[in-house]
């Protein structure tokens, strides 16, 4: 017998990196939310490794902090290690990256979801959904409860009829033993939604007593270790290192005499699996001239012995795994405690989605994270905080929010989700964004904060903090300009040894700053009256001086872009009607339901002349 | 919006060639690069009076022409708008083009003037259907002129440079998303070697491009038939010359030859191809594949039907084939017994002209023909021509980059801000074949390298 057992604006179905953001942006914007788990013990769970951010993810957890998501925050409450990836490659591609306390992480989460406000957390499974009479959507429990309400995210993650592959054997499961959402997957195809199978991989998790350290190389973090978030004023101290071990030709050996008995290999595994994280046994086969490969472990948390193996995922059998890691250096005697898996699920194409993550064709009806077709943690909270956003503001009936590629990478992975679609799981990286040198992980605060506060998910007290910021930042652009160094023989003597021609009258600040061999600190000797600013600040006057050139050229082709998405396309049009497009880009933008001229543009197959004919058309219609 | 400029007059060898230019920079545009006899600026006199004078590139004379200036928004456009007329004539016209377009503006796209004068508010809203139709027929126009310079030497050299310039990128973003892979460093001096590699092969490419292979360009013509239907022999009947191999075994011409002609005004580029028929001779299979691919890539069709057979198969699906394009049938062998079933023909293909190869009959009348058709039908002015000029755009605007590339690398700048202009170049030089850089990019990373967890 069901029963009604309650009466919600939002409801979440998923409690992974996507479910969470959503929920607490939700929450936190006034609407009634719950969120639904399938187990609790297992929300906010990294069932991968146990870090968060990387390059172009560490943009994301930046951005996702700016506009007020929880992901950065907690990654700092729960840090072991801190490391800015890529320094000395440019500020484009600085990345930030963190070491984290698996299950600390997944605590604090949970605990800050029971904390919020206007959210419930309840672990059901959900097994169907539908749309009632009354236009709302009602969602049935396994126990048979009945939930109705305003909209829907879906962000299932790897659970959506996961199934797990290790070798010769294979069952029904979602990640880490719990069980997978059997039933949903039905249902949302009888609703009309098109599925597909996507799989992923892990490594397997070993005890650290039983590995041999002694001859590793060591990875330490960065000292002082810098947060993510724009709350987190100190981290204090790193509290674990790393290590890098290598494959050698045994490991190979070993893979391949066994390489029949992998489930990708032998044709089990359906789903296509992501390009970018290839499982060693695909490594070993595809690039086979390659002698050794590396790989990392990673410490789990402070509390447990479980060490992960980055670089290792494999699907090959238990006893196939163990044979290959104990030909490893450092990991002759390791002890497994998790095995490596692969494990299958499914999802949408991103096509049937708008840039809101609301499905065209399901008023109401949002999706976020793997469900979408991404993969990858900081991927799915980007997702999950603007779904979790735009079905707010839907149900309090307000204008949706929407972040363009020239705003963020959170927004250049939606538009690249909704306009592109894709083949394989989504993963950001710097090359997919066009606008890099402006996007960067240093400014995500001036880029996205006066949005976040906007929406209304800034704080008061972080608001204040961020215009002092941004004044502090104009006084210090004073500051260098009229700065006027003396042509001293310390300034000189400074100048040289970084390669770069010395003065021979005053010199400005700023001017020396332009000079790609000059920073700040180099010229801390000779700037004796600096301000005790945040060092934050000095990072982002620096790049803008320095990249000046550039910056300004990206701003001018974000300014072409901009014009053409502010036209607006219709959204219920068939494009087989308008005369003069070509079959191809009528086809192409009949699946693709572009949303304005700029993301027609971007279509592959829609030509400029396509575009041209689409322009006439809009002033026709006018 | 940007200012464009094209040239709007069809080709020929004499009388005038007009060079439009739309927008609002077109008169500062103008004044860069011609020089009026009297000593005054198109930006200073008024609209609708003309200068006399003279285009240069740099010091160098290009043309006597005369400029005649329209202000926005009593234009075709509704824009500012000048038109140099210059002397007709391919190399020259095309010269002209050239100066207008290094002097800042862009080349039109396929029914941009029409686009602007719509949108400018120039046509009448129940006129947009027609403007749209224009457009997606000049962009099929661009697109088989395209297809056609993908055979040339200018696209195969750019893609080289784009491939080399891809792998690098690749390479870069590989090392730049993937810090803690063993990914072979990237040295600067590495990046520096392909930019000055890629920045001297394309200066090359526009120099020489520059030179001489414009003015043998024409209108890329194919003459198509059934195997001895007689196509060397109106081939050579209009070169003037032995250049396919004449016999009566059919099948003898098994790849395309080509030969450039004037016929009366018109310049031609004639490409003799293999007899289309069905086959299992595995090269001569390639000959009528090679036929049909060169056939939806030219700009004017002359096909050939035997007067003393009746139509094929073969022939049946040529007529289909070329129906919608600018085409001529010549029914060849009047000096045998007519058994052809002409209705078919005129139905669907507008000209029609008897001869005898054989006997040299009629051969005026089919160039009077030709000409007309050439000069009159809804052709697209330029063809071939722009689809190159656009290429000399895609390559000019990579050398931009590339130069700013140079630059950046020169001053010590990070490799992040020397990819951005990496990527914009490959960006160019993939404008022709309608990808983008960024894909091409990612798809290069995952093949190339082995990145993961």
């Amino acid at each position: 017998m069901s029963y009604l057992a309650g009466e919600y604006d939002v409801a979440v179905i998923g409690a992974g990196h996507a479910g969470i953001e959503s929920a607490l942006a939700s929450a936190r914007l006034g609407c009634k939310t719950i969120i639904f788990t399938i187990n609790n013990d297992a929300v906010g769970n990294c069932p991968c490794n146990p870090s968060i951010g990387g390059t172009a993810k560490g943009h994301l957890v930046r951005e996702i902090d700016a506009l007020g998501g929880e992901m950065g925050r907690t990654a700092d409450e729960c840090f072991l290690q801190m490391r800015m990836l890529n320094r000395g490659k440019g500020p484009a591609v600085h990345s930030l990256r963190a070491q984290i306390d698996r299950r600390k992480y997944a605590d604090t989460m949970k605990h800050k979801l029971e904390l919020q406000e206007n959210l419930v957390l309840r672990q059901a499974e959900i097994v169907d959904i539908k749309k009632n009479d009354e236009d709302l959507w009602e969602l049935k429990s396994r126990m048979d409860a009945i939930f109705t309400t305003k909209a829907v995210i879906i962000a299932t993650g790897t659970y959506l009829g996961g199934k797990i592959f290790v070798g010769d054997t294979s069952y029904e499961s979602g990640p880490d033993g719990i069980f997978p959402a059997k039933f949903l997957g039905q249902s949302l195809k009888n609703l009309g939604l098109k599925l597909r199978r996507f799989k992923t991989g892990t490594p397997a998790r070993v005890l650290r007593s039983s590995i041999d350290f002694t001859e590793l190389e060591v990875q330490e973090g960065d000292e002082p270790p810098v947060p993510f978030s724009y709350d987190t004023e100190s981290l204090g101290e790193n509290k674990v290192v790393c290590h890098i071990s290598w494959t050698n030709d045994k490991t190979k050996q070993i893979i391949l005499d066994n390489i029949e008995r992998s489930p990708l290999y032998g044709g089990k595994i359906e789903g296509v699996g992501p390009r970018y994280c290839p499982s060693i046994e695909d490594k070993i086969v595809r690039f086979s001239n390659k002698e050794r490969h590396q790989l990392f472990i990673e410490p789990c948390g402070l509390d447990t012995e479980e060490m992960y193996l980055q670089g290792m995922s494999s699907s090959l059998p238990e006893e196939v795994q163990t044979a290959f890691y104990h030909s490893i250096k450092g990991l002759e005697n390791v002890e497994i405690m998790r095995p490596a898996y692969a494990i299958e699920y499914d999802c949408i194409d991103p096509l049937q989605i708008d840039s809101t993550l609301e499905f065209r064709d399901f008023k109401g009806l949002y999706g976020a994270g793997q469900f979408n077709g991404s993969s990858g943690y900081e991927e799915a909270a980007a997702q999950g905080l603007i779904a979790g956003i735009n079905a707010a503001l839907k149900v309090q009936g307000k204008e949706p929010f929407i972040l363009d590629r020239a705003s963020s990478y959170i927004g250049t992975l939606i538009d690249d989700l909704v306009t592109k679609g894709c083949n394989d799981p989504y993963r950001m990286m710097t090359s997919r964004s066009e606008y890099r040198l402006i996007l960067r992980q240093d400014n995500a605060d001036v880029r996205l904060t006066p949005l976040g506060r906007e929406i209304g998910l800034i704080s008061d007290g972080r608001w204040e903090r961020y215009l002092k910021k941004q004044e502090l930042k104009k006084e210090e652009y004073k500051r260098i300009k009229s700065t006027v160094f003396a042509p001293t023989d310390e300034l000189n003597n400074i100048l040289v040894s970084r390669e770069t021609s010395p003065v021979e009258t005053g010199v400005r600040m700023i001017d020396l700053l332009k000079r790609p061999q000059i920073n700040y600190e180099c010229l801390t000797p000779v700037d004796v009256d600096r301000p005790d600013l945040d060092r934050n600040i000095f990072e982002q006057v620096e790049i803008e001086i320095k990249y000046e050139g550039y910056i300004n050229k990206q701003l001018e082709q974000v300014e072409k872009m901009r014009k053409l998405e502010k036209k607006k396309l219709p959204k219920d049009v068939d494009y087989t009607t308008v005369t003069g497009l070509r079959l191809e880009a009528q086809e192409k933008l009949n699946k693709v339901m572009p949303e304005n001229i700029g993301q027609a543009s971007r279509i592959s197959g829609v030509s400029p002349a396509d575009i041209s004919v689409l322009l006439i058309w809009l002033s026709q219609k006018r | 919006m940007s200012t464009v400029t094209a040239i709007s007059t069809a080709q020929g060898q004499g009388g005038i060639g007009v060079i439009r230019i739309s927008g609002e920079k077109s008169f500062e545009i103008t004044d860069k690069i011609f020089k009026s006899a009297s000593g005054k600026k198109i930006a200073d006199i008024k609209g609708y009076t003309a200068l006399f004078g003279y285009i240069y590139r740099n010091n160098e004379k290009i043309d006597e022409v005369v400029v005649l200036k329209y202000v926005a928004p009593r234009s075709f456009t509704g824009e500012n708008v000048v038109e140099i007329s210059c002397h007709g004539g391919m190399f020259i016209t095309r010269e002209v083009l050239k100066c207008v377009i290094d002097a800042g503006a862009t080349l039109a796209q396929p029914g941009e003037f029409t686009k602007r004068a719509y949108l400018n508010g120039k046509m009448d809203l129940t006129e947009a259907e027609s403007v749209m139709d224009i457009i997606s027929a000049q962009s099929r126009d661009a697109v088989r002129s395209a297809m056609y310079v993908k055979e040339g030497a200018l696209y195969k050299k750019s893609m080289e440079i784009k491939d080399l310039l891809l792998n690098k990128t690749a390479h870069l973003s590989a090392w730049a998303d993937y810090p803690e892979e063993d990914i072979p460093e990237v040295t600067t001096e590495s990046v520096k070697d392909a930019v000055e590699k890629s920045i001297k092969t394309l200066e090359k490419l526009l120099s020489t491009y520059d030179a001489g292979q414009v003015i043998k360009e024409g209108i890329d013509t194919v003459i198509a038939g059934r195997p001895n239907a007689g196509k060397s022999t109106l081939m050579n009947l209009l070169a003037g010359r032995e250049k396919s191999i004449v016999t009566s075994v059919a099948g003898t011409t098994r790849d395309v030859v080509e030969d450039t002609v004037l016929v009366g005004n018109v310049l031609l580029k004639l490409s003799d191809t293999a007899g289309i028929r069905e086959t299992d001779n595995e090269i001569e299979k390639i000959g009528v594949q090679k036929t049909m691919e060169k056939i939806h890539s030219c700009g004017l069709v002359i096909a050939l039907f035997d007067n003393s057979e009746e139509l094929t198969e073969e022939d049946i699906k040529l007529i289909d084939e070329i129906k919608d394009m600018p085409s001529i049938a010549v029914i060849n062998k009047t000096d045998l017994e007519n058994k052809i079933n002409i209705e078919y023909i005129k139905d669907n293909i507008k000209h029609l002209v008897y001869i005898s190869a054989k006997n040299e009959e009629n051969i005026e009348e089919l160039k009077k023909v030709i000409e007309k058709v050439a000069g009159t039908e809804n052709f697209d002015p330029s063809g071939g021509i722009i689809a190159n000029e656009r290429q000399r755009n895609a390559i000019k605007n990579a050398l931009d980059n590339l130069f700013e590339a140079k630059t950046a690398l020169d001053m010590g700048l990070t490799l992040d801000a020397v990819t951005v202009s990496l990527q914009e170049t490959i960006d160019y030089l993939l404008e022709l074949t309608g990808e983008r850089a960024s894909e091409e990019i990612v798809d290069s990373v995952f093949h190339n390298f082995c990145v993961g967890k």
